[in-house]
């Protein structure tokens, strides 16, 4: 296992240049380094010293991939994208464009993220899973009907409109929560309530009919038949035999997105003012900081790749039959 | 057994309902214990790019900036038209004129001449005024904190962590380094090469190449900056420009201590975020003690503050609206102001209307909920507001928004007759009344020329009249569809046809605009020019494709807008100065406007004090922009304020960046209102909860039943 970690950790590299390669070339399609200037410049007068002087500052006044007028593997290294790259791959954000240490500021920002994704994920996985044991417990039922009639109407229905009606009724109406805002230590616990209960109830009609799906499959197969001829009520079948055996596909949806929680959500961070890493790769957008824009897209790919593989040990764990090679 | 888990729940509900009469505010989003504290809470929606004075230039910096950072001089709070008066200088600048006589020599002159050489400006400071406490200023027998190592950063993660700080005097020579400061090369201040032009010697300054050590760079010399004394400074600038005065109370020409840069440029701070770009370092009324852009940011008194007081007179109508109940009080009132990260419109209406921000803007999702408009037009609040004993203040901005005309076109530009006919023609047509109702909810003035309310210069009524747009019969009123329409066939285009190819006249706008509310905005504009036969294409783009397109003059009609950065006709004719133009000297003058004797009236107007001859030369430029039509004048933005009733002492300002420290914030009031406003509502849950285990029922007789036939099977 150990040798297929390996080889799967230097798999990540090439993926990760070809990332890179992909994000710069299309951030720089649409700014040039005079648009970045202008834009950390403002805009009362700008002139094209102050332009030039901010490119020649931040290292934007280089060719983009390659320089013609060095030699050799300078033609290479003297460009916009080695020397805004190289440095990724020891995982130094370095400065953004405007001033700010962005590797101060991921390890600032990526705590509240994982603050309401984290409780989030786990409660959420909770009720899913939970409902729809439920939903195959009364299968063949009106209960299941109805119960997969909420699950389409809760999946047609805008996460948005979850947020604004979730703040509208529990902070404006019944004045039960903050409708925005963050807190330290236990003060950011009241913050945190809304935000979990309608990421969970927003994800519960996916995650319960998907969840349903996985144990009806499993309901029909020889060991539950089997289990049920020894006597074992429905609810002991359910919960001990049907949900131990759906763990590998529950596991494979959930250890990929465990890294991604660090990255953070950006609507639900955007309208509940929780200072994370979503909205911070927003706003970078929003103000063309390619500094961070590669930083975050960096750390992405990386938290990705490495879900990926966790998930594929984590398949050996659970099923002993499964060899990495 | 029933009985006993029945007595529960009662309990229960009954907790729950005694609980909803607690007057604890679960909804409250700050600590309990600033309930009755002096504390101003407001919001900000991206962080600040930068708080270094001589770098910023944004409204949502200045907004915390202007606080901390004193310059020279400040405008009065109260007073109106805008007039400057000392914040730190001791007195207003002393003016000296230098001309050169005959064989060369200067001399100095009091009495404005024409032919001005120089200009001098002799500044007092105040003495006694002392920085904020700070750890770059930390000093025993040397600086504390001006060596630092590696290893005492290493429990250091913010400026609050380092366990000194100091202050010394404001002295002349931390105004002349601020100055020199503007032109560094590392620091990109966006007037340093608008300041190259009129302070003597800054050019030459600027070229000495980048200095890293402050010392060093503290020891250079500015041929026409000079400090005399401790407290006294001269500057000289080329020729005449009575303008300079409004620059001195800008933030760029506050106070800097160069300790501040000897402290920030060591190594390893920057790392930590820990720069003069995130932690100012002034002599004002506040200070930023906690600078958090990711979720905070919050201003505390500065304990060195030196005496300034509420001012003593107004205008009038000021000493009835209370605005003069606390004269000649020390300032500042407010404790501490808290800037909490806010990204979304409606959290912060909300939470406003909740009593906790003390006062709100009317973003247009919320607009009908806060304003209704009356039987004579006037904008008033709902009386849902109102019972809130919420305040609205209106006041038209300083600042335009224009649909200006690329002057060099071949077809819209120029200053023939033709072209000049098509664009007054173009004018009448676009009705910013109907623009005005119906995307900004009535708040804004249409345009009669170029100066906003405010400035020197504006006249209200008949006298004020664009004649070319409207007539005035006991208003304004937009001249018929058949002016423009026989306006547009002397152009040569009769029904909108372009002769050159029989078919509609096809105009192309530029705009920067990406939104789905911009769609509208847009087809409207497109419809506007169809009353005329006119075909409009829209080239909407992002801001810097726009900018780019103006700059290289690609853009035939476009979009934009200009906010004063001073209270001087100046700084609006300027925009339509013909050495100013975009596409030569990358200037303000977008439209690339040029026109001999509006030039020459203009150097005449910017150089002449406000007084009769200045408004004659204001005339004729207006008229001149009237006639030429250069721009469509389109409308002088107004801005409204939601204010609560506790938050007091405020009067719309548009041009005063220190506002903060006159108002003041009745706590006790506030804790009070917040309690009533904000008792949690429990029964509504505890309904819920009830409707839930009634709808769970059925769930259980179904597993009874299932249960009961399996076992009947076995």
């Amino acid at each position: 296992m150990i040798q297929y970690i390996i080889r799967r950790l230097m798999y990540t590299i090439p993926l990760l240049l070809g990332v890179n390669i992909l994000t710069f070339f299309l951030f720089f399609v649409v700014n040039t380094p005079d648009d970045m200037a202008r834009m950390q410049l403002g805009q009362k007068h700008v002139t094209e010293q102050a332009v030039s002087k901010w490119k020649i500052d931040h290292g934007y006044d280089l060719p983009l991939f390659i320089n013609s007028e060095k030699g050799s593997f300078n033609k290479i290294t003297e460009t916009i994208f080695y020397q805004k790259s190289i440095k990724l791959f020891v995982f130094q954000f370095g400065i953004s464009d405007s001033g700010r240490n962005i590797g101060a500021d991921i390890k600032q920002r990526m705590w509240p993220s994982l603050a309401v994704a984290l409780p989030s994920l786990l409660i959420g996985l909770l009720v899913n899973i939970l409902a729809a044991l439920l939903m195959v417990l009364f299968r063949q039922s009106y209960l299941e009907f109805w119960g997969l009639v909420a699950c389409v109407v809760i999946m047609s229905i805008s996460a948005l409109f979850y947020i604004i009606g979730g703040q509208f009724l529990f902070s404006k109406l019944l004045k039960l929560v903050p409708i925005s805002g963050f807190g330290s230590g236990v003060d950011a616990l009241k913050f945190l309530i809304l935000p979990v209960v309608i990421s969970v109830v927003s994800g519960l009609g996916s995650g319960g009919r998907w969840y349903r799906a996985l144990f009806i499959e499993e309901v029909e197969k020889d060991y539950v038949v089997t289990a049920r001829a020894k006597g074992l009520s429905e609810t002991q079948v359910l919960f001990r035999h049907v949900l131990g055996n759906a763990m590998i596909p529950i596991l494979t949806g959930v250890v990929v997105v465990l890294p991604l929680l660090f990255m953070g959500s950006l609507i639900m961070e955007s309208f509940f003012s929780i200072p994370g890493l979503g909205s911070y790769t927003i706003d970078a957008i929003n103000r063309q900081d390619f500094a961070i824009v590669r930083s975050m897209v960096f750390l992405g790919s990386v938290l990705y790749i490495l879900g990926l593989l966790l998930t594929d040990i984590c398949y050996t764990l659970v099923d002993p039959r499964v060899k990495l090679l | 057994m029933f009985s006993v888990s029945c007595k529960r729940w009662l309990l229960l509900i009954h907790c729950l309902l005694l609980s909803s009469c607690n007057d604890a505010m679960l909804n409250n989003p700050y600590p309990a214990k600033e309930d009755k504290q002096s504390i101003l809470y407001s919001s900000f929606s991206e962080r600040p790019k930068h708080l270094d004075p001589a770098v910023s230039y944004s409204s949502n910096e200045y907004a915390i900036i202007g606080q901390i950072y004193e310059p020279l001089l400040q405008y009065h709070y109260l007073k109106r038209p805008y007039q400057l008066v000392p914040l730190t200088a001791a007195k207003m600048p002393e003016i000296t004129y230098l001309i050169e006589d005959q064989s060369g020599v200067l001399i100095k002159t009091h009495v404005e001449p024409e032919k001005v050489r120089f200009t001098d400006y002799m500044i007092e400071i105040k003495p006694g005024i002392r920085f904020q406490p700070h750890p770059a200023l930390a000093k025993g027998k040397d600086y504390f904190y001006h060596n630092l190592q590696v290893e005492d950063l290493i429990d250091i993660a913010t400026i609050t962590d380092f366990e000194h700080s100091g202050t010394r005097e404001v002295v002349a020579e931390d105004y002349v380094y601020q100055i020199k400061r503007l032109v560094h090369p590392k620091i990109h201040s966006p007037i340093a090469e608008l300041m190259k032009e009129y302070i003597v010697g800054l050019k030459e300054f600027s070229k000495i190449g980048k200095i890293q050590d402050p010392i060093v760079f503290r020891a250079q010399n500015i041929s026409g900056v000079e400090v005399i004394d401790k407290y006294h400074f001269r500057v000289r600038i080329y020729g005449k420009y009575p303008q300079f005065i409004f620059w001195l109370s800008m933030p760029f020409f506050s106070p800097m201590p160069w300790e501040a840069d000897v402290f920030y440029g060591q190594d390893g701070l920057a790392d930590k975020n820990i720069s003069l770009d995130w932690f100012p370092i002034g002599s004002g009324a506040y200070m930023l003690s906690e600078n958090n852009p990711n979720r905070q940011m919050v201003l505390s008194k500065n304990p060195y503050f030196h005496l300034e007081r509420y001012p003593n007179s107004g205008e009038p109508g000021d000493f009835e609206s209370g605005l003069l109940a606390d004269a000649g009080k020390s300032l500042p009132f407010i404790d501490k102001v808290i800037y909490v990260l806010e990204k979304e419109t409606i959290p912060y209406w909300n939470k406003f209307l909740q009593g906790y921000y003390d006062a709100s803007g009317v973003a247009s999702d919320s607009f009908d909920q806060a304003i209704q408009f009356m039987g004579d037009g006037k904008a008033a609040l709902t009386p849902a507001l109102q019972e809130k004993e919420i305040r609205l203040q209106t006041a038209v901005t300083t600042s335009i928004s224009y649909l200006g005309f690329n002057m060099i076109d071949s077809v819209v530009g120029g200053r023939s007759d033709q072209a000049r006919k098509l664009r007054q023609a173009i004018s009448i047509i676009i009705d910013y009344e109907e623009y005005i109702a119906i995307f900004m909810n009535g708040r804004g003035v249409p345009a009669q020329g170029l100066l906003p309310p405010g400035i020197f210069g504006y006249e209200p009524g008949a006298q004020g009249l664009n004649p070319y747009v409207y007539d005035w019969h006991d208003g304004y009123h937009r001249k018929s569809m058949a002016t423009a329409k026989r306006l547009l066939s002397e152009a040569g285009f009769k029904g909108g046809i372009d002769p050159s190819t029989q078919e509609a006249l096809v105009l192309y706008l530029d705009t920067a605009a990406s939104g789905p509310d911009d769609r509208a905005r847009l087809n409207w504009y497109r419809k506007q020019f169809s009353k005329l036969g006119l075909q409009l294409v829209i080239r909407a783009t992002d801001y810097n494709r726009f900018q780019q397109k103006i700059r290289s003059g690609n853009a035939q009609l476009f979009l934009w807008g200009w906010n004063a950065d001073y209270p001087d006709p100046e700084n609006f004719f300027f925009l339509l100065y013909g050495p100013h133009s975009k596409i030569k000297t990358g200037g303000e003058n977008a439209a690339n406007y040029q026109n001999v004797v509006y030039d020459r009236l203009f150097e005449e107007m910017r150089n002449l004090a406000n007084g009769p001859a200045r408004l004659e030369k204001i005339h004729q430029l207006q008229e001149i922009i009237r006639y030429d039509a250069p721009w469509v004048l389109g409308f002088y933005p107004k801005s409204y304020s939601l204010i609560h009733k506790w938050y007091q002492n405020l009067k719309p300002n548009l041009m005063a960046n220190n506002k903060l420290k006159y108002t003041r914030i009745d706590s006790d009031y506030r804790a009070r209102q917040r309690q009533l406003w904000n008792r949690p509502l429990w029964w509504p849950m505890v309904l819920l909860i009830g409707v839930g285990s009634i709808l769970l029922w059925p769930a259980v007789v179904i597993y009874r039943r299932r249960k009961k036939a399996v076992i009947n099977a076995r």
